[in-house]
């Protein structure tokens, strides 16, 4: 294997013989490239699903009031269902031992906001400190809203990395009065979230100086709890099922009623992702094993119409004196060199491409950083190599074993 | 050099089994330089390939230079063809993406010969073909006869103990014919067994002997007068 003289037999061999050489070469690389390509594409779909659901915290519930489809206890259906702070106080005290943070949250679509002469429209949201935490909000200045400016109805303001943007520019905007609803709102922080760039163009302010801005209303909108994780997945299906069935008494809604009120937690939002993500690492890896196939099948034929293009001259090294064993030798070492270098190409040339991809597909493809860890590049690689081995070893072997005369006869 | 004592060879032909060589007794001294002739289908083809380790016999014996050639296993086999026979063809069989250095080089590296002493060997041989000007020529940038000589020098540069050339006129003119078994004669001279199998008279007539073959057997072994190729 490392005599030097047979090394030089064989690169004169593969250097005289380009166009053998290149169909073997390209079979390979290209077989690499695809499976890397295919895999890193795969792996960049998965990458921006997980990112796509890691954007909530976990152990989280939504409690949205809808409208009743079905008559119950006197009332009509399709009656609006609203939680106000009375709800709000009771369901805390209630599930005082499940519950680790929790905030109303009141959305306002689209509101005109103003700082000197820029304007723009932006969500805003009246929610209380535990919905830091709910959405996973990172503070860059400033701080967050807090229970005293709950408790005193501060006209405060916590606002996106893009609201900043849009109203600020570079100037420093903590402690700079905002216009919003004929009012002046203090800014006392900027925020920003991975959840994307909607998630950076909202305003927090305290829910409480939401409501009184809203006439005195006591509507808390929806609910937002996030439990203790101590409780567990078992613990928290228990804890949805008895808050579903108390909101329900409470409201007077049927409990038979699937509209009334919606509760929807991210525990079990993520067993559903968790399903449809291996289902999506199962259908990668099987494109990616299918590429290797054909990529295997590929070198194959390629081995065997070598040997056989070589018939004629291995029957002339075998009349001169080689042995079969050094004919079967030749032909693989020379095999596994090719496919070892043009492996090793393909892989480069597919981790580059993905490399130079980087997250150019995120907006159209959901592909986001598409990557091939190197060991399954290697792999791949590897796996080409054994193959492209045996599919050469073995006509190499019976091109050993047929009689010279054979050989020298073959046209 | 070579002794051969009743030796009988089949084909297998689906059902049917071809009787080709019928009992072959026949002894080569060293240094002749002997012609074997016959017509198509005389065996003539099968007993040079039968010499020349590239087939088997199934009757009889085969001893070449005190060495009792009985069926061998391949590598054995291919160890004893690179030390002790050097092959002509008629189709040449040169290496075609080889030049000619190269080709001549290739019985040495399978000896085991280090790199610098095969080149200067194989060197030496080409010259004595009158060809070292053409060593880095492909052969298809070779005459037939230029090409022929290639082959000769092959299976000259491994100092072999006889040299089988099978119709190695086969293919050329008649000018070149003579060239090459003017070469042929000169290796002879210089002390070289060689056999020739030809079905031309005028080439056989080259040899010092001739072994007439027919249906499988031997019907005339006669020492001529050479004459001289050229």
């Amino acid at each position: 294997m490392f005599n030097r003289d047979r090394w030089l037999e064989i690169f004169d061999t593969i250097s005289k013989n380009k166009l053998r050489t290149s169909l073997a070469g390209v079979t390979v690389a290209l077989g690499i490239l695809i499976f890397v390509v295919l895999y890193g594409l795969g792996n960049g779909l998965e990458n921006t699903f997980e990112k796509f659901f890691k954007d909530d915290q976990l152990n989280t519930i939504w409690i949205n009031p809808g409208r009743t489809s079905k008559p119950y206890a006197g009332f009509e259906s399709n009656r609006r269902i609203e939680f106000d702070n009375d709800d709000y106080a009771d369901i805390a005290e209630k599930f005082n031992f499940f519950i680790e943070g929790m905030t109303p949250r009141i959305s306002l679509t689209g509101s005109n906001i103003s700082y000197k002469l820029k304007s723009n429209n932006f969500s805003v949201r009246g929610v209380g400190p535990s919905h830091q935490k709910n959405e996973m909000t990172i503070m860059m200045q400033g701080r967050y809203l807090n229970d005293a400016d709950i408790l005193n109805k501060e006209r405060y303001v916590v606002i996106g990395r893009l609201v900043k943007q849009d109203l600020f520019g570079d100037e420093d905007p903590i402690g700079k009065f905002i216009n919003g609803g004929g009012r002046t709102w203090k800014v006392i922080g900027v925020y920003q979230d991975d959840g994307g760039d909607n998630e950076e163009r909202i305003i927090y302010a305290p829910y409480t100086t939401i409501q009184s801005i809203q006439r005195g209303s006591d509507n808390v909108g929806q609910i937002i709890i996030s439990y203790k994780p101590e409780i567990g997945f078992d613990g928290a299906v228990e804890f949805e099922k008895q808050i579903k069935r108390y909101i329900k008494n409470r409201k007077k809604i049927d409990p038979t009623d699937p509209r009334g009120v919606f509760i929807r937690s991210a525990s079990s939002d993520l067993k559903e992702n968790e399903d449809f993500s291996s289902a999506l690492k199962m259908i990668i890896t099987f494109v990616g094993l299918g590429t290797l196939l054909a990529g295997v099948i590929g070198i194959s034929n390629i081995m065997v119409y070598v040997v056989r293009e070589r018939t004629k001259e291995l029957g002339i090294r075998k009349a001169i004196g080689a042995t079969p064993k050094s004919i079967v030798w030749m032909v693989l070492q020379e095999s596994i060199f090719i496919t070892t270098i043009s492996g090793y190409i393909g892989l480069f040339i597919g981790v580059l491409f993905l490399s130079s991809l980087g997250n150019a597909l995120e907006e159209d493809f959901y592909i986001l950083d598409p990557y091939v860890d190197l060991n399954t590049g290697i792999f791949a690689t590897f796996m080409l190599i054994v193959f492209g081995g045996i599919a050469g070893f073995i006509p190499a072997r019976r091109a050993a074993k047929i009689k010279p005369i054979e050989a020298l006869n073959d046209k | 050099m070579i002794k051969i004592k009743n030796l009988h060879k089949s084909y297998q032909m689906g059902k049917n089994s071809l009787h080709v060589l019928k009992g072959i007794d026949f002894e080569v001294k060293e240094g002749e330089l002997v012609a074997i002739m016959g017509s198509s289908g005389s065996g003539k083809s099968t007993l040079l390939n039968i010499l020349g380790m590239l087939d088997n016999y199934d009757e009889g014996s085969y001893e070449l230079g005190e060495v009792l050639i009985k069926k061998m296993d391949e590598t054995k086999a291919a160890k004893y063809r690179n030390k002790f026979l050097g092959f002509v063809f008629q189709s040449f069989n040169l290496i075609n993406y080889k030049n000619a250095l190269e080709n001549v080089v290739l019985p040495l590296y399978y000896q085991g010969v280090s790199r610098k002493e095969r080149e200067e060997k194989a060197l030496k041989y080409l010259d004595d073909v009158g060809l070292k000007e053409w060593a880095t020529h492909l052969p298809t940038e070779l005459s037939g006869g230029q090409k022929q000589r290639v082959a000769i020098a092959r299976a000259m540069v491994g100092e072999p103990k006889v040299l089988l050339a099978d119709e190695p006129t086969g293919a050329l003119d008649s000018k070149t014919s003579k060239e090459v078994m003017d070469l042929i004669q000169k290796i002879n001279k210089a002390g070289k067994t060689i056999l020739v199998v030809t079905h031309e008279q005028d080439i056989a007539e080259m040899c010092s002997r001739i072994v007439k073959l027919k249906d499988g057997v031997i019907v005339e072994d006669k020492k001529i007068r050479q004459k001289k190729a050229l």
